[in-house]
């Protein structure tokens, strides 16, 4: 029987996965065809943009909708003939068949993460079992001692993907050498950088190789019971997880006496509730307990003191998504992949001003320019690229200029950022560096717990100045004020919320200060996004009088009658540049710094 | 004080889940999950009864709801309109999509609710949907990528309709 994929990841499932589906099972019952193809639901394939997709005989056919899919079964599985109207293109306007091969975004990655993401259905454990799912498992159980697992991530120099990096080996053997009656392993699912969907795509795309993962941890430091903790926000990675533990308990992967080992070991989810501070790893324990997620003080290090007191390994579900694929193809074969420092690869969310958004997975120690516009196809609408954003609330700016430099953790933390989870923001010339900056210190703002002065003080205040300079009101003094209180906050800090949360202002000020005086100095936005200090205006020279501002407009503040040039009053205009969304001329634009008076035609 | 409709019915419903669950305060959060999809938001008397259920000082359960974002101690819409305001979302103008939604339904501030007690408006921090972004998440969970403050009033308009036929139809 032959297979037909369909990507039910997030994206492509909100973008209408289920109707394209129900379509494909109509059109093959219509043709006879049911019982000669397989469908296969698989995790995301990837490109969320452009979805949903669905793959046959290889050919990637991309933006489907119901009638594009009966004419894909019409021609392409009846008649033979590739419909080449539904394929995917590359940035050159070429259009690619096996697009998974050929096509730029897909080319240069490397899967071990995602090796099952877009193949298997993540619902079906014989799917997982048919990659070898659970065969490192056996073979750890049946072959290796708890020190050889350990020994083995050592060699493997995987280090953890949840944002700080430490060594994954090193951390089982700390916790390895407790003495307990019990310990704990925690997948942490948190996810709370919000532009990063990494996590979220490899729950919900292959959940047993986090559960794999997992079980091959606990055995290694000798846990029985395992929690992931889940946010919230995912509640199909949530049901995903639900059902693969389900299967795993009934084929005697977890539970009891695994594979007629003496090894036992059994998972648990727990929800998060919307707080950020639950991703750091203390808060995350007293979050799993019912409590409230405030983080304390380190040490003692959860592999010492951690779940109800006991020795508790906390890792990401990239750090776990990793280790059965490292114990079946060996710690050499991984360190083929990254750099000395860093082997392996890494999952990125891309998003915001690049061409081709989505999840990428490539070996670490590729560049920027690489990822951005190799893989990315680079920035959309002829725009500039500013700055590339990492590593989220915690991390920093990278301006255009920096772009050649590989993505590995020492490199990015000697630009000011960190990796971070994997969340890559793409900026253009639109973006002001100011307003960034304001828009993360806000965040930490309202996710700081309030447990610590500098933390809970330290970013309102910054988160102030911030605001009077959008707004013109502020003054050179200020910028001076900004530098040192980032400085202060770092510093003294609780957790590591606090003491990441002045990055994206020093990173702006490193990179942009010009911009930051010329809020205050000049009283502009140079990237003319900060409301306070722009105007929008029509050319009366562009302006055909089609009247389609002047509906859409909230405040009533354009006038103008058919067929005539329309003006924007600057008095009652909250400048939200709906205007300037529809309109089909090209006649509104922005200008710094605001007008005074009504410009009048 | 808020009425709460079919109060005993949904009660039981809690308390179910509670006994599922052995009454193991560590599942709190859970817990407060599920009374909140039972119940919307989480009334005084619906905390009080967790407390006393799980057998833990009622100041436990206050302060892990006051404590965590998802949790809602004041009523909200029927229909929730949730704005996703995450760093995706807003570099691609999510900002101007959650102004134009408080505009459409005559709000003021997010989480305030409508008169007719149908609507409220709330911002969410990235749903994992960057690639589709600016994204809202309207209801039980109808999603909407690539959003513009120009496709807004259509929404509204769209959902309003689905209102009049709850309240005509006494509940939803
Ligand atoms: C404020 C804050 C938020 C964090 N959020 C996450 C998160 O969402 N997911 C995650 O895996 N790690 C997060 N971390 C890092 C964890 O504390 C911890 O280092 C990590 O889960 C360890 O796993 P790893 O070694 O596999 O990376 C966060 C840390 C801080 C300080
Ligand atoms: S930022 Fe909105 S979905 Fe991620």
């Amino acid at each position: 029987m032959k297979e037909i994929r369909v990507c039910a990841g997030g994206a492509c499932v909100a973008s209408g996965e289920l109707a394209v589906k129900g379509a494909l099972v109509k059109a093959l019952k219509d043709k006879g065809l049911l019982n000669e193809y397989k469908i296969v639901e698989t995790g995301c394939m990837g490109m969320c943009s452009r979805g949903p997709f669905m793959v046959v005989d290889d050919v990637v056919y991309a933006q489907l909708n119901q009638r594009a899919v009966n004419e894909i079964v019409e021609k392409h599985l009846v008649g033979g003939q590739i419909v080449e109207k539904y394929l995917m293109k590359t940035p050159e306007g070429k259009t690619v068949e096996r697009a998974f091969k050929e096509h730029s975004f897909y080319k240069n990655q490397v899967k071990i993460v995602t090796r099952n993401l877009g193949i298997i259905n993540p619902k079906s454990i014989d799917d997982y079992l048919e990659k070898d799912g659970y065969k490192a498992l056996e073979k750890v159980l049946k072959e290796m001692r708890p020190e050889e697992v350990i020994e083995e991530i050592k060699k493997s120099g995987l280090r953890g993907r949840g944002g700080a990096g430490f060594p994954t080996g090193l951390k089982w053997e700390f916790a390895a050498k407790q003495k307990s009656d019990m310990k704990y392993m925690v997948c942490n699912a948190d996810e709370g950088d919000p532009g990063a969907f990494m996590d979220r795509a490899v729950l919900e795309g292959d959940p047993h190789a986090v559960l794999e993962g997992m079980a091959i941890a606990a055995y290694a430091i000798g846990a029985k019971k395992g929690f992931i903790y889940v946010r919230a926000e995912y509640p199909m990675a949530i049901e995903r997880l639900r059902v693969a533990i389900k299967q795993a308990k009934e084929r005697g992967f977890l539970g009891e006496k695994i594979f007629g080992t003496d090894f036992s070991f059994d998972i648990e989810i727990r929800i998060g509730a919307g707080a950020f501070v639950c991703g750091e790893e203390t808060a995350l324990m007293a979050s799993i307990m019912g409590e409230r997620g405030q983080p304390r003080v380190r040490p003692p290090y959860p592999v010492q003191k951690g779940l109800w007191g006991k020795p508790t390994v906390i890792n990401n579900v990239e750090t776990l998504a990793n280790i059965a694929w490292i114990i079946r193809n060996g710690w050499q074969e991984f360190r083929k992949y990254g750099t000395e420092k860093s082997p392996g690869t890494k999952v990125f969310a891309l998003a915001g001003k690049v061409k081709n958004t989505g999840l990428v997975e490539v070996p670490l120690g590729i560049t920027l320019r690489e990822l951005i516009f190799d893989i990315g196809g680079g920035v959309p609408n002829g725009k500039k690229l500013k700055a590339v954003q990492t590593g989220g609330p915690s991390g920093g700016v990278i301006p255009a200029s920096k772009i050649d430099t590989p993505i590995d953790y020492e490199s990015l933390t000697a630009l000011g950022t960190i990796m971070g989870s994997g969340g890559v923001i793409v900026l253009d010339e639109d973006d002001c560096m100011v307003d960034v900056a304001k828009f993360f210190l806000e965040f930490t703002v309202n996710e700081s717990c309030g447990k610590c002065t500098p933390c809970r003080e330290g970013t309102r205040t910054m988160y102030e100045i911030l605001d009077r300079i959008t707004k013109g009101e502020g003054t050179m003094e200020d910028i001076e004020t900004l530098e040192e209180l980032a400085t202060v906050v770092k510093e003294t800090s609780l957790c590591g919320l606090g003491q990441t949360a002045p990055n994206p202002v020093l990173t702006t000020l490193r990179y942009f200060k010009d911009e930051y005086i010329a809020h205050v100095k000049e009283k502009i936005c140079p990237a003319k996004k900060c409301r306070d200090l722009i105007s929008y205006v029509i050319d009366p020279d562009k302006c055909t009088g089609c009247t389609a501002c002047k509906i859409v407009c909230p405040t009533n503040a354009i006038e103008g009658e058919l067929n005539k040039v329309h003006i924007i009053h600057q008095d009652p205009c909250i400048r939200c540049g709906s205007c300037m969304d529809v309109c089909r001329f090209d006649a509104i634009y922005k200008v710094t710094p605001p007008l005074k008076v009504d410009a009048k035609v | 004080m808020v009425e709460i409709e079919n109060k005993e019915e949904k009660f039981r419903e809690l308390e179910k889940y509670i006994e599922e669950v052995n009454y193991d305060p560590s599942m709190l959060i859970n817990i407060l999950h599920k009374a909140q999809s039972i119940f919307l938001w989480l009334p005084q008397e619906v905390m009080e009864f967790i407390a006393e259920k799980l057998k833990i000082p009622k100041s436990r359960v206050r302060g892990v709801v006051t404590f965590y974002n998802f949790f809602s101690t004041k009523p909200v819409g029927r229909i929730q309109i949730k704005v996703c305001l995450g760093t995706a979302c807003y570099v691609k103008g999510g900002d101007k999509v959650m102004e134009r939604f408080l505009d459409e339904l005559g709000l003021k501030n997010p989480g305030d609710v409508t008169p007719d007690g149908m609507f409220s408006v709330h911002d969410v921090r990235c749903v994992g949907a960057c690639s589709m972004a600016p994204v809202v998440l309207i209801g039980e969970g109808d999603f909407y990528g690539r959003m513009s403050p120009d496709k807004v009033p259509r929404l509204v308009k769209k959902y309003k309709k689905m209102a009049e036929e709850i309240k005509a139809g006494g509940r939803s």
